[in-house]
């Protein structure tokens, strides 16, 4: 069928199924928006600022496991995705982003609003092409959902410049990829998952070492299952949140610089680890010679760079974290670990989470929204204080409920990511834990929304500091507290989200709170917010300094 | 340790920057870095020259292997190979040593390509060592300019780095 380039690429977006995309126009995309014009099946949301079209989409795929997508024009509609594009990438998660692009015969001219994203976006896309003929474009569509979504996912960038969008194809769009180069390995070598039990068996202290890739995966099931077949404790971490059921009685919680002190002891004490889809991180290890000491490992990851990068296993399993776990869950033995889970326990009795003092209190208000939403809310955070003390305060039972930016550590992420997952489940509550640092990274974004009717809540954990890193500069820097004090100039955020059109609470007192979390749960028509002054010098523990050992823990 | 990889890839506009920059932004050297077609039109192929550790090496091949249009990684490490580079040598060269200076190209079976008043231009092709041992005894008549090309490599024998091999 013959049609033009830009009615090709929605006819391709809804060869892949897209629902949705979150986007912003410009110059170079005008022939595209024209087509959206007319299109009734695709929702498009209109952001307020491209950089929250890609954390929105990239919400939107982490909640639905669905590839996100986003839009933007050339130039610095462009470059303004690139926070969203890294962030995504370095979480994984799949993800598609078109951008204009100047007309292909004013490219490399320093034409108006050209920036060259394809050489930009290089080092932080799973990969990107550049259009150029017309007839490219439904095999380039067909690549870029099939790269983003299979392996270890990823985001994949489509520049589209603006003739090409005019020019003329017949249309037709693939079934199938021929990609002879790329091949991601799903299913695990028979004879390492065979290795793998034969170790695990002889383990003393085993414990789980899970990860992001256990949700991308959806592989709670089978991960449950070996953990309780074989009486194995489990570890998650910040991606993996979720992938374990936390109520669970094996669960330890998360690893690492905020971890349990718990899960941390366990990590050091355990003679077989056995870490799943996650890539020892160095806010989970510190001080990489000196963590797991005692332990033995066996890896299992999607992407055979991740294997080997940091720690040196003694079983390398390359696959697909469902599958693996899967097979090696019906080959290891039934087993029972009572000493060892006894000390787990006597752990978890000794050095409890908890917190001290009076005053409005961070971690009280995360439990009250737990309770609140019955732990079935989707749990979205920005960076910093407010990301941990959510991970651990609000214990989750699904995968795919809690959407935080782990990697890059994205302030102003959990907003428009938090519009993204309500678009994805509408059914859900879905709450954005905030501080007021990072709240104001993408405020505008109230105005998506508002406009949308998306009802997500904020609360924000108002302290009126950078939080975290004045942490930082309180423990380790004498607490010469250097431009982090954010008091004179935060807005009045009822006010502002008035002036928005959503609803804004305040609370400054411990009675307030409940009430409040209901009053915002009962809006479903608008963003609401609640703006919770907390005590200002909430630190988050425990805490393992920067490149530390368990040894070096904070407790309070 | 150098090794000395060949990576067959995609004869496509913007491979070797994606190459290029996945060596820089994980931090490893390149020695040297030699690029052309090969037999088959669709595929072209990059002699790389890398100094690091057999777990760097490792690191690298994998993360080669991630980049879409990286169609083979071979190392080079424990095979018989030929490896060749160019070199042209412009080298001070009047009367008083011309006859010394011959008898040295020949003795390494290089060639002299350009022959004007004062200088001679060398054209030598071998093993790094060949080049790095002709350039060190012709530095006392005074080069003037040097340029070398990166290292190529094939394996001895019927061995080859097919797409499938």
């Amino acid at each position: 069928m013959k049609m033009t380039g830009a009615q090709a690429l929605i006819e391709s977006l809804r060869g892949e199924g897209v629902e949705v995309i979150f986007g912003y126009p410009g110059g170079s995309l005008l022939p595209i928006y024209d087509v959206l014009y007319d299109t009734k099946d695709i929702r498009h949301i209109l952001v307020r600022h491209e950089q929250g079209a890609a954390h929105a989409a990239d919400g939107y795929a982490r909640a639905s496991g669905k590839v996100g997508v986003c839009m933007a024009t050339s130039g610095p509609g462009a470059t303004n995705l690139v926070t969203g594009i890294a962030t995504a990438h370095m979480d994984s998660v799949p993800m598609v982003a078109i951008t204009g692009q100047v007309p292909t015969f004013a490219i490399g001219k320093d034409a108006f609003q050209e920036a060259d994203i394809t050489g930009i976006t290089m080092p932080i896309t799973k990969h990107n092409y550049l259009l150029t003929d017309a007839k490219d474009i439904p095999r380039v569509l067909k690549e870029a959902f099939h790269i983003a979504r299979s392996g270890r996912p990823g985001p994949v960038l489509i520049d589209f410049p603006r003739d090409v969008q005019q020019a003329e194809l017949d249309f037709e769009y693939p079934e199938t990829v021929d990609l002879p180069a790329y091949r991601p390995v799903l299913n695990g070598h028979p004879k390492m998952i065979q290795r793998a039990a034969a170790v695990l068996d002889a383990a003393e202290r085993p414990l789980i070492y899970g990860g992001g890739g256990v949700n991308s995966s959806n592989a709670q099931a089978e991960l449950l299952a070996l953990a309780e077949r074989a009486d194995i404790p489990v570890t998650m971490t910040l991606m993996g949140k979720g992938g374990f059921p936390e109520d669970h009685e094996l669960c330890l919680g998360m690893p690492g610089m905020h971890g349990t002190a718990y899960a941390n002891y366990a990590l050091h004490e355990a003679d077989v680890i056995i870490a799943v889809g996650t890539r020892f991180d160095d806010r989970v290890t510190g001080k990489l010679d000196m963590f797991a000491q005692n332990a033995k490992f066996i890896h299992v990851d999607i992407d055979p760079a991740e294997i080997g990068k940091n720690v040196a296993p003694l079983v390398p399993i390359v696959g697909d974290v469902k599958r693996v776990i899967g097979e090696l869950s019906k080959k290891a033995a039934r087993t029972k670990h009572p000493e060892w889970l006894k000390t787990v326990a006597n752990w978890k009795q000794q050095y409890p989470m908890g917190w001290k003092g009076d005053g409005l209190k961070p971690q009280l208000i995360i439990q009250e929204i737990h309770r609140a939403t019955d732990g079935k809310a989707i749990i979205v955070t920005e960076v910093g204080q407010n990301q941990m003390w959510a991970a651990q305060w609000y214990p989750c039972r699904e995968t795919r409920q809690f959407i935080s930016s782990g990697g890059l550590g994205t302030m102003g992420y959990g907003f428009p990511a938090a519009i993204g997952a309500k678009v994805a489940r509408p059914d859900r509550q879905v709450w954005d834990i905030a501080g007021d640092g990072s709240i104001q990274m993408n405020i505008q974004e109230m105005a998506t929304a508002v406009h949308g009717k998306i009802a997500v809540k904020i609360a924000v954990l108002n302290n009126g500091y950078l939080g975290m890193v004045r942490q930082w500069q309180t423990l380790f820097f004498d607490n010469r507290l250097s431009h982090t004090d954010l008091a004179v100039g935060t807005p009045d955020f009822v006010k502002l989200v008035e002036a928005y059109g959503g609803v804004g609470l305040r609370v400054t007192e411990e009675s307030q709170v409940r009430d409040a979390i209901d009053k915002a749960a009962a809006v479903d028509d608008r963003p609401c917010l609640i703006d919770f002054h907390i005590s200002r010098d909430e630190n988050v523990m425990p805490m393992v300094p920067a490149g530390g050992t368990v040894d070096d823990m904070l407790v309070d | 340790m150098k090794h000395t990889i060949s990576v067959l890839v995609n004869n496509r506009p913007g491979v070797l920057a994606r190459t290029a920059s996945l060596f820089a932004r994980r931090g490893f050297n390149i020695d040297s870095l030699a690029v052309s077609t090969t037999q088959d039109p669709d595929v072209s192929r990059m002699t790389i020259v890398v100094d690091g550790p057999d777990a760097v090496l490792e690191q690298i091949s994998k993360q080669l292997y991630k980049l879409m249009d990286v169609i083979k990684v071979l190392d080079h490490q424990d095979e018989a190979v030929v490896n060749r580079e160019l070199a042209l040598i412009k080298v001070d060269a009047d009367a008083s040593v011309r006859g010394e200076i011959m008898q040295t190209v020949s003795i390494f079976r290089a060639n002299i390509v350009d022959v004007a008043d004062r200088t001679f231009i060398i054209e030598v092709t071998g093993s790094a060592d060949k080049v790095d041992a002709l350039a060190a005894l012709l530095q006392k008549y005074g080069i003037k300019e040097m340029m070398r090309t990166g290292r190529i490599v094939l394996s001895r024998g019927p061995r080859t780095a097919q797409r499938n091999g």
